[in-house]
This record gives structure tokens, C-alpha cells and sequence, in this order.
């Protein structure tokens, strides 16, 4: 690969269309009457979905990332759109996760026409687009206009019902986000002083083993680390998640949080020079494993189930920090690593069981008045396609067989073998345990039969029992992929062809 | 001892780097919401200054400064001003919320 010199490539329009497709529904939506503004979110939601496909067909079929400059400026003075094998993937994979959100959450916000109807849709549209940005930017300042995009369009979501509690829940949260996002400015200060340019294959070919580079990754990291709430940085994500409103909840939890990781994946993969990485990546799994015992010990402690959810985020964002050491430990190309590939489908199982998690959540709340985990006996006579839903979610939190899930695990705990590192194996094995555990504290009750019929304060939409199903459907079908590193996830890689 | 090493740059390079520490302490430690928003804007003010000291030195022959970090900083500085009017919102809403409540409480 010609270090720097990037050409826009044939179809890399499709990438622009990436960002501006949602950006042109939000502009809709406040345009149009209030009872079409759903069905112009959903639009916008499905062509963004074919949008994600048409670039995942481009860069398999010609096995190289799409690239479009902007205006055709060259970077370092203009700004590149780049969507490589993994950036793809994650594309397709929020998009997919987008459409049931939005089936799910149509006529969940009261009458069309008022403030949380238009607040949910304008955000959710937002979201899209950053998430999009932040999967195919190239250049590090356009990232992190991208993570604070994220950031904005989050934030009011977790407070959407107004009430003091979620209020707090949105303060921390953005206080939490904004000292990282400030941080990560940090390191794009350090970065362009030492090198003068932001883009991110122009860096990799002129990077040195210097320690402004390692500085600034590290602080970039820090930052990163507080968006994604890697343990010790997790305390935001808990309120902040269970208190959304359930259609939120799935999208902050399945998609939000993997921006910034995403984000840290090409800093330590594309950027920092392999030999610079050992010490750093495994202080990272050290965190991420502490993530999933403990995030897994209090989600055995929650008496709520969103809590118990929201909690079981923080464990299943640690896993995806192992891939830290063991991607960059095997002394292979990291991409071709088992690891590379356990990485991004524990990232893509989660998100597709979380959401399922967190809507069936919501639709439990509205059968029974409640979600006190306590008092679940009798829930899968009331509604049986929702337990379905949090049955074949749970198997994939679990890691049990055939599930996405269960792949990622089992290649994390391929790849850890091959390595000899043991101490991931005994995470990993008791973070599925854990794991097990608060599952089996949610379904044992709920397929108990009750000693009394329990009331059903309001019957279920079956349509929206439906989404939740499809996501965790999906979830499964994931297991089904093979067992091996994937040869589109190491596409277009920038460090593969740097020095 | 002489300032004579102290470049303008170097003297606003350690101006920021102290604002970053005392921004950085704010928000981690401080309690409040209100406090730690005026330590992220310290903070933000800090990095801000370090984005002009790169563009200073960064300066080519002849000219004031690089404008790229410039054009950085302002795109900063209105992303920061966004960040704060909607955490001073929340704030205030809060704030409501809390002056409903007759038990009281705040944060």
C-alpha cells in the first residue's frame, strides 16, 4: 500500500451517503407532520440499512477498503471517509441493530406531536449518523467530532422521562463523557504537535516509537476508556442504562458504548507500533477482566432487571477488552489473529443480545407493572415470546452453544491457549459462570408456574415482541458462522501495510 | 536565573499543562455537578492552550502560527460551548426537580 496517497474509490460515494442519509432524516423529521414522523425515522432507519450493505458488498467483493476524499482533497489537508473490512461490518451490524429498535419503539413515546416522540427519533437518527463517522473517519479530529456528536445525541436520551433520577443518571454520564472526549482532544493536540497531521494512514507511515506517541495514546485511551466504561471508569453506565426508557437502553448499550471502543481499537491496532503495545494492552485486559467479575458479581446482586441487565454491560465490555493482549500477544498480524475476529463478534453478539435484553426488559415492565426480579414467577404463561426473547439473549450472554456469544468466547479461549496465557482462560471461563448465574436468577422464576395467576396490567404488542425476537435471533444465528478468523475482518488493515 | 529559555510557548505550554492538572482534579475529585462542569471547562481551556503553543511552534517561515491547529481550537471551542449549555441545562432542570421535592437532597 502507497502510504498517504488515498484516491477516492469506485463507489465511495456510498460512504457520504452513509452520513448524510440520516442527517437528511433528521432534517425530515422536523419537517413533516407529526403523525409521519415515525414512519420517516423508520425510512431513514432502512435506507441507512441498505446504505451499510451496499458498502459491506463493495469492500467483500473487491477485498479492499472503500475510500472518498472530501471535496478530493488529499489528506493531510483534506479529510478522508474510509471503510475497511472491520469498519463495514460494524456498519451493517448498527444498522441492523436500528431498524428492530425503531419497529420496537414506534407509539412507545406517547401521543406523535409532543417533545419525547420527536427528542427519541431526532436523537436516534443522530446517533446513526456519528456511529457511522466514527466507523469509517480517517482522520483523528474528525473522530472526535464524531464521539462528541455520540456523546450529544446520547445524553438526552438517558434523560428522556425527565425524572430526578435520570437527570442525575444523564449528568454523570455526560460529566463522565465529557472529561473523556477532552482527554482524547488531548492526545490529538499531542499527536499534531509531534507529527503535524491527523490522518490516520498518514500517521501510521511516519509514526516512530517516540513517547509522544505512546503519550498520547495513552491519554487518548484514558479517555476512551471512560466512554466505554471499562472498569474502574463504569459507574456512569449502570443508572444511566437502566433508566433510560427501553428502546434507549438497547441502543446506548448494544451501539453507543462500542463507538469509542471502536476508536480504540484503530489507535492500538493501526497506530501504535506492536512492540510498544505489550506492557499497555495488558494493563487493558487487567481491566476489562476486572470488568467482568465484577460487573458479573453485582449483576448477581440487582433485585431489578434492568439494573441486572445494565450491569451485565459493564462485564460483557470487559471480554471485549481482552482483545487488547491476546490480539496483540499471538506475535501473528493481529488482524489474522483468532483474537481480531473474537473481538469484533463478542462486540457483535452483545450488541445484538443486549438489545433484545433491554426491549424485552421494557416489554416485561409494561406486562406486570414491575421489574422486580423477585417476582417474575409465572411471567411465561403472560408472555411467552418475551421470556423466549430473554431466553435466547441470555444463551448468548452466557457463551452456551450455538450462539455468537458462545463463538467469541470460544475463539478468545482458542486464542489464549495458543498463547499460554492461562489467567485469560480462568477469566473468561468464570465470567460465563457469572454470567450463567444472573441469567438463571431472571428465567429459573419467570418459567416457574405460579402459585397464583400473576395480574397482566396491560397486554403486550405483538409487533414489538417481534423486534425484541429478531435481535436475539440474530444474536444466535451468529454462532453459526465458522469457527475461525475472518478474512474480511483483516481488509484494508492500515498498519498490514505499514513499516 | 534568567526567564531567557522561557519562550512564549514554553511559558504557555506549562500555563496549559497546569490547567489540564487543576481541570483534571476538578472533575475527578470535586463534588458537584456545577463544579466539576467549570473544572471540564478548565480543563477543555488547558488543552485548548496546548493546541495554540503546537500551532505556534508548528509555525512555517514568515508566518504567525500553523492554522490548522487554529481551526481546530475553534471547532473545540464550540463543541466545549455545546457541552456546557446542555450539561448548565440539565443542570437547571435538575435543580427544578430538586426544589419540587421537599426532602431536598441535591447532588
Amino acid at each position: 500500500m502507497s502510504a498517504g496517497l488515498l484516491a477516492t474509490s469506485p463507489g465511495g460515494d456510498v460512504l457520504v451517503a452513509a452520513i448524510v442519509v440520516p442527517v437528511i432524516g433528521i432534517l425530515l423529521l422536523w419537517l413533516v407532520r407529526p403523525r409521519a414522523v415515525e414512519w420517516v425515522a423508520l425510512a431513514a432507519l432502512l435506507a441507512n440499512l441498505g446504505v451499510a450493505v451496499a458498502v459491506l458488498r463493495t469492500v467483500s467483493s473487491s477485498a479492499a477498503p472503500v475510500a472518498y476524499l472530501i471535496g478530493g482533497w488529499q489528506p493531510p489537508l483534506g479529510l478522508a471517509l474510509r471503510a475497511d473490512g472491520i469498519a463495514a461490518v460494524f456498519m451493517a451490524m448498527a444498522a441492523t441493530v436500528l431498524v428492530p429498535v425503531a419497529i420496537y419503539a414506534r407509539g412507545a413515546f406517547g401521543a406523535p406531536g409532543e417533545r419525547r416522540p420527536m427528542v427519541f427519533w431526532t436523537m436516534l437518527l443522530a446517533i446513526t449518523a456519528a456511529l457511522n463517522l466514527i466507523f469509517c473517519g480517517q482522520d483523528l479530529f474528525n473522530l472526535y467530532v464524531a464521539l462528541e456528536l455520540l456523546t450529544f445525541a446520547a445524553v438526552p436520551l438517558v434523560s428522556l422521562d425527565g425524572s430526578r433520577e435520570t437527570l442525575k443518571a444523564a449528568l454523570r454520564y455526560l460529566v463522565f463523557a465529557l472529561a473523556g472526549s477532552v482527554l482524547y482532544l488531548l492526545g490529538v493536540a499531542i499527536i499534531y504537535g509531534a507529527y503535524g497531521t491527523l490522518d490516520l494512514i498518514g500517521l501510521a507511515s511516519i509514526r516512530g516509537p517516540d513517547g509522544a506517541l505512546l503519550l498520547a495514546i495513552g491519554v487518548m485511551t484514558a479517555g476512551l476508556a471512560a466512554k466505554t466504561a471499562l472498569f474502574p471508569l463504569h459507574l456512569w453506565l449502570p443508572p444511566a442504562h437502566a433508566g433510560a426508557p427501553p428502546a434507549a437502553s438497547a441502543v446506548l448499550s448494544a451501539l453507543v458504548v462500542k463507538g469509542s471502543f471502536f476508536i480504540a481499537l484503530r489507535l492500538w491496532f493501526d497506530l501504535l507500533p506492536p512492540e510498544r503495545a505489550v506492557a499497555g494492552s495488558t494493563l487493558l485486559g487487567v481491566f476489562g477482566a476486572a470488568a467482568v467479575i465484577i460487573g458479573s458479581a453485582m449483576a448477581l446482586r440487582q433485585a431489578r432487571l434492568k439494573l441486572l441487565v445494565a450491569y451485565s454491560t459493564v462485564a460483557q465490555l470487559g471480554y471485549l477488552f481482552l482483545v487488547f493482549p491476546l490480539g496483540l500477544g499471538s506475535g501473528a498480524a493481529p488482524f489474522e489473529s483468532t483474537a481480531w475476529t473474537a473481538g469484533a463478534l463478542q462486540l457483535m453478539a452483545h450488541a445484538f443480545a443486549k438489545a433484545a435484553m433491554f426491549m424485552a426488559a421494557g416489554l416485561v415492565y409494561e406486562a406486570i407493572g414491575h421489574d422486580r426480579i423477585a417476582e417474575f414467577r409465572g411471567l411465561g404463561r403472560i408472555a411467552p415470546l418475551t421470556v423466549l426473547t430473554m431466553t435466547l439473549a441470555s444463551i448468548s450472554l452466557m457463551g452456551l452453544p450455538p450462539s455468537g456469544g458462545f463463538s467469541a468466547k470460544w475463539l478468545m479461549l482458542t486464542a489464549a491457549f495458543g498463547e499460554g496465557a492461562w489467567w485469560w482462560v480462568l477469566v473468561i471461563a468464570a465470567g460465563g459462570l457469572l454470567a450463567a448465574g444472573y441469567v438463571f436468577r431472571i428465567l429459573v422464576p419467570a418459567f416457574t408456574p405460579p402459585e397464583e395467576p400473576i395480574a397482566r396490567v396491560k397486554p403486550v404488542v405483538v409487533r414489538r415482541e417481534a423486534a425484541a425476537l429478531a435481535l436475539a435471533v440474530i444474536a444466535i444465528l451468529i454462532g453459526f458462522l465458522p469457527l475461525a478468523p475472518w478474512p474480511l475482518l483483516a481488509i484494508g488493515r492500515i498498519a498490514a501495510g505499514a513499516p | 536565573m534568567s526567564l531567557a529559555p522561557l519562550d512564549a510557548a514554553t511559558l504557555y505550554g506549562l500555563m496549559g499543562a497546569i490547567l489540564v492538572g487543576l481541570g483534571l482534579y476538578g472533575v475527578v475529585l470535586l463534588g458537584g455537578f456545577l463544579r466539576r462542569l467549570l473544572a471540564f471547562n478548565l480543563l477543555g481551556g488547558g488543552v485548548f492552550i496546548l493546541f495554540g503553543v503546537v500551532a505556534r511552534r508548528g509555525a512555517g517561515a514568515g508566518f504567525g502560527g500553523d492554522p490548522v491547529p487554529q481551526a481546530l481550537v475553534i471547532t473545540g471551542i464550540v463543541v466545549a460551548f455545546c457541552a456546557t449549555a446542555l450539561a448548565i441545562t440539565l443542570i437547571e432542570r435538575l435543580t427544578e426537580e430538586d426544589g419540587d421535592d421537599p426532602s431536598g437532597g441535591g447532588s
